[in-house]
């Protein structure tokens, strides 16, 4: 497992493909990095004397290697969160046996935190000052002066005409630098402590949470409530100091250095100002804090810390900052996970299924690539196969007991993973034990669940074994056969208007007819749409479209393949059928017929339809959205559709934007050699005069096409808003008419279908904010649906 | 000297290393330059039952896949199970070799590895009875890829005959 990634700014862009010259000093380096990332892991000797022999030999090295060591520290502060307290027991007693090195640590540690605050790297500022903050138990930064920075942050609540992200985002990194320092501080400057504290208080009672409930990932507060994370995190921080700061839990080798470490000198930390707010920054979202464990779940062994205590903080931080770590490399992440310090007082697989799930659902969207968390937890039950099955098996029931009330973006995530794990283990499982879902509603979110994980299972696997691996009491939930439903398909449908033609154009099709001999016969089609013969040129003919898909799908159903063939081989009659929106649509509502059975092939559909441009993103959300697919309206396809259909439209714009800011570069560096080589021959001059004209225009062109995109893009938006906007209040219109709860399955399902829409395109939208709310999200709108869009306005306020 | 050769690719692949000796098109340089810009992986260990779709569901879980060339016996036009997975992005391909690799589809742990790119031809298997390599000299029973390997089959009397 290469970590080199720490110190990728150290490979100068060397070629890799280039024997490394067996020069001393850069080995020397590789080991050094080696020996500081490593320690702390498995060892056959103590930490205790792996940190001494380590501090030894960097002491040794400094003469020579001081600034490479000086980075390696820093790097490891800011990327190994998860092994804090083993690096500030090694700078402590580095700074122990040299003062100096000790300042110049710090010095770097600030420069450090001054540049990720400035590049808007949130996160690793946080680990970087609970860093500082342990330095103080190491006796290598003197309390007052941590006290001092802490003042400096929490000055921030004070600050006027600020988003309340920025405030709270320093209160949160204060409060949780607490755990690990807060008995030290308080020891040193209590009365500071607690104006600090009572500050906070204050700052924490005027917040707005009004963006809460967007991101809970379950509706109702019990077992276990969500809580926002500032308030749970002030909660615990309260409690550990009733306790007065008594804290078992987190690892700390300098206790066992003690006697050497106060006898080194401490240093203050220089005066630090936060620097203050820019229009572009991007502080982190507000969260709620998952839970779905508590100590009556864990059956025999340790019991689960509480959910106000600042352990059960401590290990949640902790094994986030594992997954941070090592996500990309499954066996890794799954072995240090397993290994946690300290996991025989606690119930480590609970914690690590808790913290796991409460990544993959959080809202708006996971901090990692889904498929991730289920490979994940693949290899830790291959890692741990007498426990952790079991402990995922229970969280799994308890997620299908809780679906009533769960966020359907979450239950989305719950479908895919369940499907995707149970594909790894021969879909076994205990089916009756959920037998309930049988006897209720099939629209209500248990039944609705079992028949998505089917759906999706039958996608990994083939639909007999759907038929094999469930009771047959529970036949009515699994899919049909994702067969081709063929209009044409026999004599039976010879009334049928297309009937005739569709032969002819099969047989044409078959027999390899040019695209314009196919295009006759299509114009025989006759037009149910019209009476008589007009003259004016063709009025829609939605037949056409009917006869020659049809046919064209049906010949080319046996694969993916074969169906983007089809679709290439006759684009240009395909995009001559929906040079108009009347077509797209259509085209989109045939698809839908002939493959209702097999959503999945709907989808791939659509998607070479699109990027082959014959229907527009538009179209396709128009299509999703009409009346033909009401009846389908609660399904995940559907919804998989618009989000993916949304998804390239915006790629589709940042192409284009990466190609203006091309361009613009290329002008840009034209532009200086002109300048540098001017006075050279005339020819040369004229020559990149030339280059320059035609860049210019280029950037012109491209400007206008990013222009015309952005203006597709926003349209798409306002099309998808308004839509929901009309179903939704025609719903609560009828609701309230009728005097009928309005909370039905449907209206559950759709209301969170739109907030899934902003949360997971926000940072897309906020560019549309303005015309969203002029437009359409009016004081006029119905509450209920005008709530939605004040809770995503109060992301980022 | 490994390491060097595949860094930068950050995601071991197996089937690369042990068929590196064999790539024949540009030098070893050219090779190592395509596999660090590839979008494609080369799938391996299908089942002959495993499908288009099947392929498609899995690996798009990853990204959105471009395009999937199933790999087919060069005599009996059929699967043989093997694949080719082109993603839009590189980023794609990555978290497939990161996360979907070493994982089941059909019940059958499958690997991925890194492609130079797929081209007009190389979706026949290269055995010399027309399907993979690997099934050609394999003594296993494997039902799903033909039973037992192509070798063994010759030297085994078939039922038929067997029940006389």
């Amino acid at each position: 497992m290469s970590r080199r990634r720490h110190s990728d700014s150290e490979n100068e862009g060397s070629q890799p493909h280039k024997r490394r010259r067996t020069s001393e000093p850069i080995e020397i380096e590789d080991r050094l990095e080696s020996l500081i990332c490593r320690v702390g892991e498995k060892s056959t000797s103590s930490l205790e004397s792996n940190l001494e022999g380590l501090a030894g030999v960097l002491e040794a090295d400094l003469p020579n290697y001081k600034n490479k060591i000086l980075r390696i520290l820093c790097s490891v502060a800011r990327l190994l969160p998860e092994k804090l307290t083993v690096y500030t027991t090694l700078v402590g007693l580095l700074n122990a046996r040299n003062y100096n090195f000790g300042g110049e640590f710090v010095e770097a540690m600030i420069r450090q935190l001054k540049e990720t605050l400035k590049n808007n790297l949130y996160n690793e500022a946080v680990y970087l000052v609970r860093f500082l903050s342990d330095l103080v138990n190491c006796h290598v930064i003197a309390a007052p002066s941590m006290v001092a920075m802490f003042e400096n942050f929490i000055s921030v609540t004070q600050e006027e005409d600020v988003p309340q992200v920025r405030s709270d985002w320093f209160v949160y990194m204060v409060l949780s630098c607490l755990p690990w320092v807060g008995k030290e501080l308080y020891e040193k400057k209590d009365a500071e402590m607690d104006r600090l504290f009572s500050q906070i208080e204050g700052y924490l009672k005027g917040r707005v949470k009004a963006h809460a409930p967007m991101l809970q990932v379950w509706t109702a507060e019990k077992p276990h409530p969500q809580e926002e994370y500032l308030d749970c995190l002030w909660a615990q921080i309260q409690k550990l100091k009733k306790d007065r700061w008594q804290e078992r839990h987190i690892l700390r080798p300098y206790i066992a250095f003690d006697s050497v470490l106060c006898e080194a000198l401490q240093h203050n930390l220089p005066p630090f100002t936060p620097p203050g707010h820019m229009p572009d920054a991007q502080y982190p979202m507000p969260r709620v804090v998952f839970r779905m464990f508590d100590y009556t779940d864990a059956p025999e062994g340790p019991v689960m810390p509480g959910s106000h205590s600042v352990e059960r903080f401590v290990i949640e931080e902790n094994l986030h900052c594992i997954i941070q770590t090592h996500w990309k490399e499954r066996k890794t992440c799954a072995a240090q996970l397993l290994s946690y310090p300290g996991k025989n007082k606690i119930p480590l697989n609970y914690h690590i299924v808790e913290v796991i799930f409460g990544e993959l659902f959080q809202l708006p969207t996971p901090p990692h690539i889904d498929v991730m968390y289920t490979t994940l937890l693949i290899e830790l039950c291959k890692l741990q196969p007498g426990s952790l099955p079991q402990v995922l098996a229970q969280a799994t029931e308890m997620l299908y007991m809780r679906l009533d009330t769960m966020n359907t973006s979450c239950i989305d995530r719950l479908i895919n993973w369940f499907s995707h794990h149970l594909s790894n283990f021969q879909f076994r499982w205990s089916w009756d034990d959920w037998s309930d879902c049988l006897t209720v509603d099939p629209e209500k979110p248990k039944p609705k669940f079992v028949k998505e994980v089917l759906e999706k299972s039958m996608r990994l696997s083939y639909h007999q074994r759907m038929v094999d691996i469930v009771p047959a009491t529970f036949a009515a939930l699994i899919p049909a056969e994702p067969n081709f439903i063929y209009k044409y398909e026999d004599e039976s449908a010879s009334s049928l208007p297309g009937y005739p033609a569709s032969i002819t154009v099969g047989n044409a099709i078959k027999n390899r007819a040019t695209n314009e001999e196919i295009l006759a016969i299509l114009k025989e089609v006759p037009n149910p749409n019209q009476e008589d013969d007009d003259d004016e040129g063709e009025s829609f003919n939605p037949l056409k479209i009917d006869v020659f898909l049809q046919t064209l799908l049906h010949l080319a159903a046996k694969s993916f393949s074969h169906s983007f063939s089809a679709l290439g081989k006759f684009h240009e009659i395909l995009k001559a059928l929906t040079e108009r929106d009347e077509g797209k649509l259509h085209i989109l509502k045939v698809v839908y017929e002939v493959w209702r059975n097999h959503p999945q092939m709907i989808a791939v559909l659509v998607d070479k339809m699109i990027r082959t441009q014959i229907v527009d993103c538009a179209a396709v959300a128009n299509w999703l959205f009409s009346q033909d697919m009401a009846h389908e309206f609660t399904r995940l396809f559907v919804w998989e559709i618009l989000h993916s259909t949304i998804r390239k439209m915006n790629k589709h714009v940042q192409k284009i934007q990466q190609e203006l800011e091309e361009a613009k570069d290329k002008l840009e560096k034209q532009q200086h050699k002109r300048q540098k080589d001017s006075g050279d021959e005339e020819d040369m001059d004229k020559n990149s005069e030339d280059e320059e004209g035609q860049l210019e225009e280029q950037i012109e062109r491209l400007q206008e096409k990013v222009e015309s995109a952005q203006s597709e893009q926003k349209n798409l938006f306002l099309v998808i808003f308004q839509r929901f906007i009309m179903l939704l209040t025609e719903h609560l219109v009828r609701c309230e008419t009728g005097s009928v709860e309005i909370s039905t399955p449907w209206y559950k399902n759709c209301i969170e279908r739109l907030q899934q829409v902003f949360l997971m395109h926000h940072v897309t939208i906020q560019q549309y904010m303005g015309t969203l709310e002029n437009l359409l999200f009016t004081a006029e709108l119905d509450p209920h649906i005008l709530a939605v869009y004040q809770q995503f306005c109060a992301l980022q306020l | 000297m490994r390491t060097q050769m595949t860094e930068g690719l950050d995601i071991e692949g197996y089937y690369y290393n042990a068929a590196r000796c064999l790539c024949l098109q540009g030098n070893r340089y050219d090779q190592e330059k395509l596999l660090k810009q590839s979008h494609t992986l080369y799938v391996g260990n299908l089942s002959f039952y495993s499908t288009e779709d099947q392929v498609h569901e899995i690996f798009s879980k990853s990204g959105d896949v471009k395009r999937i060339v199933i790999g087919l016996d060069k005599v009996k036009k059929t699967a043989c199970g093997f694949c080719f997975v082109e993603y839009y992005t590189r980023t794609g391909a990555e978290n497939a070799m990161r996360f979907i690799n070493g994982t089941r589809l059909d019940d059958r742990i499958i690997r991925t590895d890194w492609d130079a790119g797929f081209k007009e031809g190389r979706q026949y298997g290269r055995g010399k009875s027309g399907g993979q390599v690997r099934d050609e000299y394999r003594q296993d029973y494997d039902p799903a890829r033909g039973g037992y390997g192509k070798l063994a089959q010759q030297h085994r009397p078939t039922e038929a005959r067997n029940s006389f």
